[in-house]
């Protein structure tokens, strides 16, 4: 009786939304707590029961940048604005990489908790956004070996352009994060996105320079290049990084209003989705 | 007193039946037409648009629900399979949204259909205290203080630091359920919990419930049985059909549902939309009561042996199935609980059964039932891994005792069973 005269209980309403759904940040934040704990335990759960366990966070993209510096660096000869091939694709592997996992994560993070969807109230963008922000774990110790790898091949990174190296990150986040809100959503209710996703990562991989340099597309290309927003944050990272690139030129804006627009949409999609996911799912 | 919940023209609509046309394909025909056709329902979907195909049957699983409840009040919440608890529960606790009406309620909702929601098997019980904890929207210094009292309440102390894959299910219930009992909510919604763990642990349970009404906190209790309704609460709402129709002092709600809804003349059939999708492969076909010579009764002569039949489909193979009754009185005091694999022998043979149509049937001895009026409910469950499906009271029916024992004086025994004792009698000097 103690612990409820104390405080004055919150008093909710609860009525069917109409129309555009308002965003709930205020929800959001009460449960802050709850993305930390949903990061730590996909964190932590993820190799469980592995032989090489946090291993696999080094193993798997330094695998891809090897086989990439096979095909396109020793067989291929693509260039690479002066960087060393293994740095040069690395650099890229970090975005894309906290992409993939947003993507294909992200995706199904809805889907995959539908115990807690179909059984409790909490604010259902956790889930995705838990999701994406375990992927910046894998980022940070990819990162380390980055700069392992241009220590060894005695690359200077671009001092002066570091400073925007977390702007691209926050760029690529949002990105990741709009995607994984809208095929979320979508996967709810119809699970062709379960199908769609392993083409879908493929492809994006073709269209974004992860491989090759962005500046073996014709220019009369670079505009539609540029509309997807990955290219933007690939490119971003190079700028920073190691100080190739245009920087921040008409095509990177339009990346960036690109990513924009996917995260709000994807958020108000989410949101308005929201209300039958219980229903449906 | 202040209102806690508030509840104000309340409805909420299901679309159903869209899943079952979508894949009746039966020519090749078909699937390409629905193959070309997939980018059209795809831009359709997207827009918000659904298929002209999907959008037949709605189903209003609550209508036109009103009712108040004030601070510190247990309120039971009655009605068959289908009638709309559960969805009323998921409303009030915000999982689902209504699709018509308001709600005010006035406090946080914690439920216990969230028992263990969250926890992971890979994960220590420390650990999955504090996931489940932030699940259920508790702060981390909340837990903290709580934490000690959790693991003493779960009886898994010496455990705690063990994967929960290792722990048995019992334990795993324990541990998830004093994370839940845990919360504190102001409001209290309680779901047919109790139905799953051992007497001890319902008892506690029970007791849990019990404690958190004392302390003036708010408690909705949905269950199937009336003992438990009619000891724990004060007051009874019955839904029926996706609406409110009585609300009273608990006993009399009581009568009133068993009551209503019990006109089946000796014999229960169970439509389509009786049955919970959650119950599959389980389907329950009906449930019948034969006298001596094979006819369907609704009034049994207790000098008669009386037959109970029940006949279900399997829809895909069942392990460690067992199918039974629950014999009640009215006002839902146990006379017996019985399974068709009681014996060892029977569930060696039928323990693991495959998809088909079954009937089972037993014999109830004659000079059992006293006089009055008995419901019989159902359940077929695996024990320890899940219950299929439930119904409490299913079937009622009445006992005719003219020949029984002791019949000769017009009295009321007391009573639930009425045998016919070998008396001896013995002048001894």
């Amino acid at each position: 009786m103690t612990e409820l005269a104390k405080h004055e209980p919150t008093t909710i309403y609860i009525k069917p939304s109409k129309g555009l759904a308002a965003l709930n940040l205020r929800d959001l934040w009460i449960y802050r707590e709850l993305v930390s704990f949903m990061v730590w335990r996909d964190v932590k759960v993820k190799y469980k029961q592995t032989l090489l366990g946090m291993a696999w966070a080094v193993i798997q993209p330094i695998m891809t940048m090897l086989v990439f510096t096979f095909l396109f660096d020793r067989v291929a000869k693509l260039p690479t604005d002066g960087i060393p091939y293994p740095v040069f694709s690395f650099t890229a592997l970090l975005p894309w990489g906290l992409f993939t996992v947003a993507l294909n994560q992200g995706s199904r993070s809805l889907v995959a908790h539908n115990n807690m969807v179909t059984k409790i109230y909490f604010p259902r963008l956790i889930l995705p956004m838990s999701s994406v922000f375990a992927g910046l774990v894998d980022f940070a110790i990819a990162f380390v070996i980055l700069i392992v790898l241009m220590f060894y091949y005695q690359v200077t990174p671009a001092w002066q352009l570091l400073w925007t190296l977390p702007l691209f990150l926050l760029l690529g986040v949002i990105t990741a994060l709009g995607v994984a809100l809208w095929l979320s959503a979508i996967n709810v209710k119809y699970r062709d996105v379960n199908h769609a996703l392993p083409f879908l990562t493929q492809f994006w991989l073709f269209i974004t320079p992860v491989a090759y340099s962005s500046s073996v597309i014709s220019e009369k290309w670079q505009i539609l290049y540029s509309l997807n927003p990955m290219a933007g944050v690939v490119n971003g990272f190079r700028w920073a990084l190691l100080g190739t690139g245009n920087g921040p030129d008409l095509a990177l804006w339009i990346s960036v209003i690109i990513s924009v627009l996917i995260f709000i949409s994807g958020l108000f999609y989410f949101r308005s989705m929201e209300k039958t996911f219980a229903d449906t799912i | 007193m202040t209102t806690a919940i508030s509840v104000k023209n309340l409805g909420k609509r299901y679309q159903i039946g869209a899943a079952e046309t979508k894949f009746r394909y039966n020519m090749l025909r078909d699937v390409l037409v629905d193959t070309l056709y997939a980018p059209v329902r795809l831009a359709k979907a997207l827009v918000g648009k659904s298929d002209r195909r999907t959008n037949q049957n709605f189903v209003w699983a609550l209508k036109d629900i009103c009712f108040d409840l004030e601070e510190g009040r247990v309120l039971g919440i009655v009605g068959r399979n289908g009638a709309g608890k559960s969805t009323l529960l998921k409303i009030l606790s915000r999982v689902t949204e209504p699709t018509e009406g308001t709600v005010t309620v006035r406090g946080r909702v914690g439920s216990l259909l969230e028992v263990g929601t969250g926890f992971h098997p890979e994960l220590t019980g420390r650990e999955n205290i504090y996931m489940n904890g932030a699940i259920l929207g508790m702060k981390r210094t909340e837990i903290d203080k709580k934490f000690d009292e959790m693991v003493e309440f779960s009886e898994v102390s010496q455990f705690i630091d063990t994967p929960v894959k290792r722990y048995s299910s019992g334990m795993y219930l324990r541990l998830a359920f004093a994370v839940a009992a845990h919360l504190e909510p102001e409001i209290l919604v309680v779901d047919e919990v109790l139905a799953v763990g051992d007497a001890e642990f319902q008892r506690k349970c029970l007791g849990k419930m019990n404690d958190v009404a004392q302390q003036g906190r708010t408690v909705l209790f949905v269950s199937h049985n009336m003992s438990a309704i009619l000891r724990l609460t004060q007051e009874a709402i019955v839904l029926k059909k996706g609406q409110l129709i009585k609300r009273a002092p608990t006993p009399e709600a009581v009568d009133f549902y068993l009551a209503s809804g019990q006109t089946e003349s000796g014999e229960r059939v169970w439509e389509a939309d009786e049955v919970p999708a959650a119950s599959a492969p389980f389907r329950p076909i009906r449930l019948r009561l034969k006298d001596r010579s094979g006819k369907v009764v609704d009034t049994v002569r207790s000098t008669e042996p009386v037959s109970v039949e029940w006949e279900y489909q399997l829809d895909a193979p069942v392990t460690g199935l067992r199918v039974g009754m629950y014999l009640n009185t009215m006002r839902g005091e146990y006379v017996f609980t019985a399974f068709d694999t009681d014996d060892a022998k029977q569930y060696e043979q039928f323990g693991a059964r495959q998809p088909g149509r079954y009937v089972s049937c037993c014999q109830i001895p004659a000079d059992f039932f006293n006089e009055g009026r008995y419901s019989l409910g159902v359940n077929a469950s695996s024990f320890g891994v899940r219950r299929y499906f439930m119904d409490e009271s299913a079937l009622s029916f009445n006992v005719d005792i003219s020949g029984a024992p002791g019949t000769q004086w017009p009295e009321v025994r007391q009573g639930l069973i009425r045998p016919r004792l070998d008396w001896k009698i013995e002048k001894i000097d």
